[in-house]
């Protein structure tokens, strides 16, 4: 390999874009702010293909010294990047899906006012992301790491005259915040015991001390596991998550989706060595993982929105990714992340379609019969729908099924992490086919709905309802082809992204986990473990999921009453779940009440305005005082001074009389 | 021969009656009197000194302490007519638009 790679390139460029739009986009017309964001996010694109073609030729990790950033005493942080396979397989993510997502976005968003802020913002958001994946230390990839936070808070509190979308970004920002403490606890270990913050000088410094077990490397694991379940939205701190749909769809789809939310994931496969030397550690991210998976399924089950079910759904599927990094499967907690990317993204993009078509709706209660209207989205997201219930051939069935039998063979607790993962490969199919038949199959509720809320008000006339439905089916249309070009290329990619890792039981080669063994090592198989175990997981999982597509078949096609009846007879249940568990009353309750109460009593009230502006205002009574005084000589009256003056002289001449001033006269 | 602190006491009681006058009175036309005998007062000495050193350059001084009062003078005589002008009055305490 010769000459460089230009990595730099690759964040910078969306960077620029982000400076022009962002600075004059206000005055530039539409169709070349879309252009500048367009090209911007596919320069980087091209690159990372080309890269990726040449990558056979380049020795990894590739490592581009761009510049020194800090510099003090034996410590020294630079801006690296780094180029190796997991990288790669990130770049590929973020800047394909990011791509796709920017194609739709011109559709989407074509009748939003702060167009230009929009595709500023998600530049912006590229930027970081690609920093934060190429980042060769802890310091930049930190970088990263907070940039998409703002990235996400910026895009999160877009319609930023809406009260709630300004506090759902506040409540993103804040809660990342609390993983961030945990993040920077972690750098701040790794620069005490380490003295640096290199990915590979750390690496390097671990694998030659085959002793260093626990101790300090699991504290700055547990640190790190705090900052990726604020980043990844895991229990405890996935609560910003479903409230960042506030934000326009395609922002859900790249940001809350895809790629930002995957950083934890990310980060805990980069810090891996860290972690193999740390049981507790990885048996924290297995356990994390596995219970968010299954309770975000549970809460998913019952959301009446669209985007909420999808946002619930996401924190599902992170928990499976962590649950695969836990039980040091890092390469399949990767792989998922690849086809989540996939199914996830196209499954947002469409629900945005629908939104679309339904100008504006996301209740999934008045939708309901768009099969036929809004056919491509239609097909596309049962891709989607499929591949994330874990069918095969479709992308989430390898994945996932890498997962759940690497958990099942894990020797610390496998058996009961894979059991959380398989219910919740049936809770996952049955919010997932809700969510299918509610919005596409069945009549449209939407036209009763319509009726009964507008009525007669809108069209007084005796033939108003035809008025009506005539005029509310015209509204329901299909999305324009750039918003459905990249539904159908995710769409291919969801039914046959999975290919990538054909786990070898199945006569695949596991190409994603082969390709991933330099950075990651290679993918656990303990002995006596027969390829027909996988099989039969796989088949159990497959199960599992068919059941709960019969369950929704048999609950809101043939019986459709039997949901309502349901809800009422476990209703204690039922309200449990639709209230989220109360997770956010309590948080509420607990820490945020509290710590308002703190700062506004405390804080505010008592240190605040009692002690430092009490100090201050003292300061200024005192100078007052004095002031107040020495005003008294300054009567204003002239002969007052001179008669001072006449004294003073006196005063002088007095002295000199005295001899008090015999040094001063010439001998 | 007249010693020098005869002089001097003469020159310092002109300029203690200058001081009081200008301290005692409100009459602008007086206190500007007052003024000139002080400045009086200090040549007084200034020439006292020239002769007893048998130095010109106290004298030159006084010259000079001279020609400044003359202009102080012209200066200060405008001032008291526009003064007088306007307000109708020469006493300095009700001239007193500048203070607070």
């Amino acid at each position: 390999m010769t000459g460089s790679l230009n990595l730099w390139l690759i964040p910078l460029v969306p960077f620029a874009g982000f400076l022009v739009n962002g600075l004059v986009g206000r005055k530039l017309p539409k169709v070349l702010v879309s252009a500048i964001a367009l090209i911007c996010t596919l320069i980087p694109f091209l690159q990372v293909a080309k890269i990726w073609f040449q990558l056979s030729s380049i020795t990894t990790p590739y490592i581009e010294h761009l510049g020194t950033w800090i510099w003090t005493g034996a410590f020294h942080a630079d801006f690296d990047l780094q180029l190796d396979q997991l990288t790669m397989v990130m770049l590929l993510i973020v800047t394909g899906v990011g791509f796709l997502i920017h194609i739709y976005s011109v559709g989407y968003m074509a009748h939003e006012e702060g167009y230009w802020r929009f595709f500023a913002y998600l530049n912006l958001f590229m930027f970081f992301m690609l920093t934060l994946v190429l980042s060769e230390n802890f310091l930049l990839m930190f970088v990263g790491w907070e940039g998409v936070g703002l990235a996400s808070y910026l895009l999160i509190g877009f319609y930023l005259l809406k009260d709630s979308a300004a506090r759902a970004g506040i409540k993103a920002f804040v809660v990342n915040r609390i993983g961030d403490f945990g993040f920077l606890v972690a750098l701040f270990l790794l620069i005490a015991h380490f003295g640096t913050l290199s990915f590979n000088e750390i690496f390097t410094r671990i694998a030659q001390h085959p002793a260093w077990q626990g101790g300090i490397l699991t504290a700055i694991a547990l640190f790190l596991v705090l900052g990726a379940t604020g980043k990844s939205a895991q229990i405890p701190l996935y609560v910003w998550l479903p409230d960042a749909m506030e934000g326009p769809t395609p922002v859900s789809a790249l940001i809350h989706a895809a790629t930002m939310v995957t950083a934890g994931v990310y980060m805990v496969a980069r810090t891996h060595p860290i972690f193999e030397r740390s049981p507790l550690a990885l048996s924290v991210v297995a356990f994390i993982g596995a219970i968010t998976c299954f309770f975000a399924a549970t809460m998913g089950l019952v959301q009446t929105d669209i985007k909420r079910v999808l946002a619930y759904s996401t924190v599902s599927q992170l928990g499976y990714m962590f649950l695969g990094c836990g039980v040091a499967a890092y390469s399949a907690g990767i792989f998922h992340l690849v086809t989540h990317a996939f199914f996830k993204a196209l499954l947002f993009l469409a629900a945005g379609s629908v939104i679309h078509a339904l100008g504006g709706e996301q209740d999934m209660r008045v939708m309901g019969g768009l099969r036929k209207k809004i056919p491509i989205t239609f097909w596309t997201m049962t891709m989607a729908v499929f591949a994330i219930c874990g069918f095969p051939p479709f992308a989430g069935f390898f994945s996932k099924d890498e997962i759940l039998y690497q958990a099942f063979i894990w020797p610390h607790g496998g058996k009961i992490l894979w059991f959380i993962g398989w219910v919740t490969a049936g809770l996952t199919s049955f919010y997932m086919f809700r969510l299918w038949y509610l919005t596409f199959l069945g009549e449209s509720r939407a036209q009763t709905h319509e009726l009964e809320k507008q009525g007669a008000v809108v069209h007084a006339r005796s033939d108003s309802k035809l008025v009506i439905e005539a005029e509310h089916t015209h509204a329901v249309h299909e999305s324009p082809w750039i918003m459905l070009g990249p539904l159908v290329i995710l769409g291919t990619l969801s039914v046959i992204g999975g290919f990538i890792g054909v786990p070898e039981a199945m006569w695949g080669h596991d190409e994603l986990g082969h390709f991933l063994e330099p950075v990651l090592g290679s993918v656990p198989h303990p002995p006596g473990v027969s390829s027909g175990l996988e099989w039969v997981l796989s088949g159990a999982a497959v199960a599992i999921g068919l059941l709960g597509l019969l369950v929704v078949h048999f609950m809101y096609k043939v019986k459709p009453e039997l949901p309502a009846k349901l809800a009422t007879q476990l209703h204690g249940l039922y309200a449990l779940l639709l209230n989220k568990y109360w997770i956010d009353q309590l948080y509420g309750a607990v820490i945020v009440t509290p710590l308002l109460l703190f700062s506004r009593y405390i804080l505010k009230a008592l240190i605040d305005r009692g002690i430092i502006d009490g100090a201050g205002f003292a300061a200024g009574a005192t100078a007052q005082g004095f002031g107040a005084i020495a005003q008294r000589i300054q009567s204003g009256n002239i002969r007052s001074y001179a008669g001072w003056l006449a004294v003073g002289a006196a005063v002088l001449l007095i002295a000199v009389y005295f001899g008090f001033t015999a040094h001063f006269l010439p001998q | 021969m007249v010693p020098i602190y005869y002089y001097l006491i003469l020159s310092a009681i002109l300029f203690s009656i200058g001081v009081g006058a200008f301290l005692i009175k409100r009459n602008i036309i007086t206190i500007f009197m007052s003024i000139e005998l002080m400045l009086n007062a200090v040549n007084l000495s200034f020439v006292a000194f020239a002769h007893h050193w048998h130095q010109v350059s106290g004298q030159i001084f006084v010259f000079f302490v001279m020609v400044v009062a003359a202009a102080e003078a012209a200066v200060g005589l405008a001032i008291i007519i526009a003064i007088f002008r306007t307000r109708a009055t020469l006493n300095v305490d009700s001239v007193d638009l500048m203070k607070l």
